[in-house]
């Protein structure tokens, strides 16, 4: 075996695993905390890179896309919930999907007004426009080095903010057991919109960060919404360190069946999800049951 | 014409137009329909969405041939319908619909996006409407699907990369791999470097794909090293292309193991792809520096009347034209008499702006694919890979 490849095929994985990592996390807190199916998240994965798209093209600087993905989408998400997720938490499932998938197609529509339907190239920061060989044989771009650091470094924050403070520990108990918020005395509705407008900031700043590692395209949250999901299911729904754990796990399952096993490279990832449900319904890191 | 610059393409005209008039001799005579009101001829091109400047450049070149010949085809005036297909495949047979039933168009020209050809296709087999593709490289439109009154100016998906692959295996590559999306454009073009490669005395070892329109490479990338190869071939488009060939350099591996393909890796890109793309060398029916009179008069014209550099795009609309109009001459006008129609369509040697070509018995130019090489934001020609190559058109029982 090709032992230079597999490192470069791991580090692959786990790149695309940590950028899954963004998007699910957000995903796993809305459904765990407010029960909400976000179909729409994958178009905020889309907003984010488009946004970068715009700006770096504007500016000629990526560097600004990324706060301004994390600050529009902290605003963009307090909104949605206040004005639009918030009539939803106690209606039906089948009332939040057409909600969620209606605003699939309203994103997109506004994309494709403001920006027309091109796949656009993003260029990576000039500073970062390098490559560092990782084998004798394959360098990896410094860019990609950087998103790999840049998710570590918000998983750390992610872990700390929910395990270390006050407002974490009411998120952990609203998506363990949602009833205990009230009975508890804690502020559901904050709660909501805290959880609603991070998870938000988290996809759009994934889609910013992924904009030059991926092109931007119409629909091109479809993709990892779909993955995300099983992201979810692997890890256990509304458990951070599930989203972690599944997301790594998935992410390299895909990239090594990707590379090793080409023809059933599409199956790997469901197959996984199947032998997990039957292992353990509720999902690796499935709240205490 | 206004200027000597216009010259030579209308001499050239009346050429083929003595030509085809020593050919309509031999007909039965048949009344002349000058008067008859314009022909109506349907453009059905991407005005709006991915590929509108590909629309808008073969719409544009396609008028500019109209226009040198005074707005007429065998006699009678030309309407022109523009259409536009968005591209979108699902409002396709709609878009014909229109075209035919209530524009009662009675000449099809289009398009560029291969789902969105198949409804053309497909009305001209089942309503006999002479249709000329201007790009769509479907090798199922001159292979399975062909039919008399189905032809096509630019290309099939299948040559291009034949031409590469054969190329490449002269130069002495054993061992290829061949990365492409997994759709049909791109399965088809790698049938064409696997056997090109084959022609040459070479292998494709590993095909690398990934679902359209995809561009997480990597994976991919990282298994090259492990190969040792002469030489990847790939076939992307547009913005993957840009992609492609820049994680291509980003991984390191432009310089240990070289990258070519069929043209359109390089093709209106390289503004994008920067140095990232410079010495590539691809395939195409069509490069930069292609050096013959008629070219050089087709670019200046196209230059002066749309104020833009022509392409590869430019060249099929203009061809189309050529085409058609070496039809209806041969009929005069009399567009209804659609075996005689067809029979000097089939039989015309289009003065084409990429070097004369002819038709191949499925309707599909046989043409030069030249071998290009990617310097300073051009596709320069510096070879021909594959002399008047025909597409096989396997399959193809005209009927």
């Amino acid at each position: 075996m090709d032992v230079s490849g597999l490192l470069a095929q791991v580090l692959n994985g786990l790149q695309y695993g940590l950028l899954l990592f963004l998007i699910s996390s957000g995903l796993t807190l809305v459904f765990g905390v407010m029960g909400v199916i976000n179909l729409a998240h994958g178009s905020l994965f889309m907003i984010g890179a488009y946004a970068a798209f715009a700006i770096t093209r504007l500016t000629g600087a990526l560097w600004l896309a990324l706060p301004a993905a994390v600050a529009g989408g902290l605003l963009f998400g307090a909104l949605l919930e206040r004005v639009l997720f918030r009539r939803f938490y106690r209606r039906e499932h089948l009332d939040q999907v057409l909600l969620t998938f209606a605003l699939i197609l309203l994103f997109e529509e506004a994309r494709s007004a403001l920006l027309g339907n091109d796949f656009h190239s993003v260029p990576a920061p000039a500073v970062l426009d390098f490559s560092v060989p990782v084998t004798a044989a394959f360098s990896y771009s410094a860019y990609r080095l950087a998103v790999l650091a840049v998710c570590l470094l918000v998983a750390v924050l992610m872990f700390l903010g929910i395990e270390r403070t006050r407002l974490g520990s009411a998120v952990r108990a609203a998506a363990e057991k949602p009833e205990m918020v009230e009975l508890l005395g804690l502020d559901a509705r904050r709660i909501h919109m805290v959880v609603f407008a991070v998870g938000t900031a988290l996809a759009m700043l994934a889609g910013a960060l992924a904009a030059p590692l991926q092109s931007v395209y119409p629909n091109m949250g479809d993709g990892f919404l779909i993955v995300s999901f099983v992201v979810v299911v692997v890890g256990g729904v509304g458990s951070v360190a599930g989203a972690f754990w599944g997301a790594l796990l998935i992410g390299l399952v895909d990239t090594l069946g990707k590379a090793y096993v080409p023809g059933a490279a599409g199956l790997a990832v469901y197959v996984l999800m199947a032998a997990v449900l039957l292992w353990r319904p509720g999902g690796l890191f499935a709240r205490g049951a | 014409m206004r200027d000597s610059a216009n010259t030579p393409v209308p001499r050239r005209g009346l050429v083929a137009l003595a030509g085809a008039a020593v050919l309509a001799e031999a007909l039965p005579p048949r009344p002349a329909l000058a008067q008859g009101g314009p022909l109506r001829v349907g453009l059905m091109l991407p005005f709006s969405g991915t590929f509108a400047a590909l629309g808008e450049n073969i719409a544009a070149a396609f008028e500019m041939h109209l226009a040198e010949r005074g707005g007429r085809m065998g006699g009678r005036p030309v309407q022109i319908i523009r259409l536009d297909d968005e591209s979108n495949p699902a409002n396709a047979v709609q878009n014909v619909n229109r075209l035919v039933s209530r524009d009662r168009a009675e000449a099809l020209v289009g398009t560029v996006h291969s789902g969105v050809v198949m409804a053309l296709v497909q009305a001209a087999r089942e309503r006999g409407v002479p249709l000329i593709i201007p790009n769509a490289g479907n090798v199922a439109a001159t292979r399975e699907l062909c039919s008399p009154t189905v032809f096509r100016t630019s290309f099939s998906n299948w040559q291009p990369a034949y031409g590469m692959g054969l190329a490449l295996g002269k130069q002495g590559a054993k061992r290829a791999a061949w990365v492409t999306w997994d759709y049909a454009a791109g399965n088809e073009a790698g049938e064409g470097f696997r056997q090109g490669l084959a022609a040459g005395g070479g292998e494709v070892v590993r095909e690398l794909k990934l679902p359209f329109p995809e561009t997480n490479f990597q994976p991919l990338l990282a298994q090259i090293p492990g190969l040792s190869l002469d030489a990847v071939g790939s076939f992307f488009a547009g913005g993957g292309a840009v992609q492609f060939v820049r994680e291509y350099a980003a991984a390191g591996l432009k310089e240990r193991v070289p990258l070519c393909g069929s043209g359109f890796l390089t093709e209106g890109t390289l503004q994008a792809q920067g140095a990232a793309a410079e010495g590539i060398r691809t395939a195409l029916h069509y490069g930069d520096g292609l050096d013959n009179p008629k070219n050089t008069a087709f670019r200046r014209a196209f230059r002066e009347r749309a104020n833009r550099d022509a392409d590869v795009y430019a060249v099929q609309g203009y061809d189309a034209a050529q085409l058609l109009g070496i039809g209806l001459d041969a009929v005069r006008g009399d567009i209804s008499a659609e075996k005689e129609l067809t029979r000097a369509m089939r039989g015309a040697r289009v003065d084409s702006p990429r070097g004369a070509f002819t038709l191949s018995p499925s309707h599909n130019p046989v043409q030069n694919i030249y071998l290009r090489e990617a310097r300073s934001g051009e596709n320069r020609v510096v070879g021909v890979a594959a002399e008047a190559l025909a597409d096989p058109g396997t399959g193809c029982r005209m009927s």
